[in-house]
């Protein structure tokens, strides 16, 4: 079973362009990073494991609290653990500037 | 160890980089990328997440300065499996490199493969994708090569090792392997006796790069380094060298120790 966890956060910053990272292999996650025309954050993730909303919250969270950037971001994920998921969102993040 | 440390690993790069390294540089242009997701509709229906490119990469731009493509296949998701989508996109790619030769603006096509073969959760569209890639593969080298780069993790296996087999050019590496059955296939189909799945130098023994090549099933052996595959593809299209009809020839039986079988087969260990 696929679930699909939806979240949004406030964001202030604009990027430049949109980003494609990572690979949906085992333990990895591919991103879609694109700027966001509504002025919010908001992600989309499709995974394979099913249950760890929370941790995907914390992970997300904390990520746009360091960065507040307005973009739509769509992760499909097949069990990246939390470490990964942060490093493939700082290199969204910086390939997107 | 200063070789290893310098050579620059086409295997371990996804298919994206793979493109990109055999392109020129600067030239990458991708088409159907991965922002079009165009990823399978039959994944997520049986509880597998999908990726946005299908796993499976096509791009635009000049090998040694001539109009080019390179499909590559990308073997870390789902095997590098092939399914409705990419193989769509791979028999599409070929399909327009054969219209653009017959209207006189050849482009170098080059198949960089990286798979288990056909996607079974897309099982029938699979199978039609092979036989419209090799359909398409055989009208076009018709009219120009067609170069087969087999230089990943995985290799070529299934459905598409029949695609391969068609190309005619087929530059493989030490570490690649070439079959049509993979080895567990082999062992649960015909017997531990006929082929231990866990034993991996039997594996490349029997299907490794270097005994393709020598059987004959390859046009060129390089190492894992981008720039010898990058000379060695450049090569293929400036120095066509079509692999001629396989004759018979006798190996050393792969399941004798592996020292015996180098000898046998004069490969120093």
């Amino acid at each position: 079973m696929i679930e699909t966890l939806s979240y949004e956060y406030p964001a202030s910053d604009a990027v430049d362009r949109r980003a494609h990272v990572g690979v949906v292999a085992s333990g990895n996650c591919e991103i879609l990073l694109e700027p966001a025309r509504n002025g919010n954050a908001s992600v989309v993730v499709r995974t394979s494991v099913t249950g760890f909303g929370a941790t995907w919250n914390a992970v997300l969270a904390r990520f746009f609290v360091r960065n507040p950037v307005a973009v739509q971001i769509e992760i499909n994920d097949f069990g990246a653990t939390p470490a990964v998921v942060a490093l493939r969102l700082e290199q969204a993040l910086e390939a997107a500037r | 160890m200063s070789a290893l440390l310098l050579a620059e690993s086409f295997a371990e790069r996804g298919a994206r980089e793979r493109a990109r390294a055999l392109l020129d540089a600067q030239s990458f242009r991708e088409l159907i990328g991965p922002f079009e997701r165009l990823a399978s509709p039959y994944l997520a229906a049986q509880g597998v997440v999908p990726q946005s490119d299908d796993g499976c990469v096509v791009a635009r731009g000049t090998i040694g300065g001539k109009r080019a493509c390179v499909v590559a296949t990308d073997g870390r998701f789902l095997g590098g499996s092939v399914g409705e989508i990419g193989g769509a996109k791979i028999a599409g790619a070929l399909e327009l490199a054969r219209r653009d030769a017959e209207r006189g603006t050849p482009t170098r096509t080059v198949l960089a493969l990286d798979t288990g073969g056909i996607r079974l959760q897309e099982a029938n569209l699979g199978i039609l994708a092979v036989t419209e890639i090799c359909d398409a593969i055989v009208a076009l080298r018709m009219l120009q090569p067609v170069v087969a780069v087999i230089a990943g993790r995985v290799g070529v296996y299934g459905g598409l090792s029949l695609s391969t087999a068609l190309c005619s050019q087929i530059i493989v590496s030490e570490g690649a392997r070439v079959g049509l059955n993979g080895p567990d296939v082999v062992e649960t189909e015909s017997g531990i006796e006929e082929m231990d799945s866990s034993d991996r130098p039997l594996i490349w023994r029997v299907t490794g790069g270097r005994m393709r090549f020598e059987q004959g099933f390859a046009t060129a052996l390089v190492a894992d380094d981008v720039e010898a595959i990058r000379a060695a593809v450049q090569h293929a299209f400036e120095a066509p060298r079509e692999l001629g009809p396989l004759e018979p020839q006798a190996f050393p039986d792969p399941r004798l120790d592996l020292d015996t079988f180098l000898r046998a087969m004069g490969i120093e260990s």
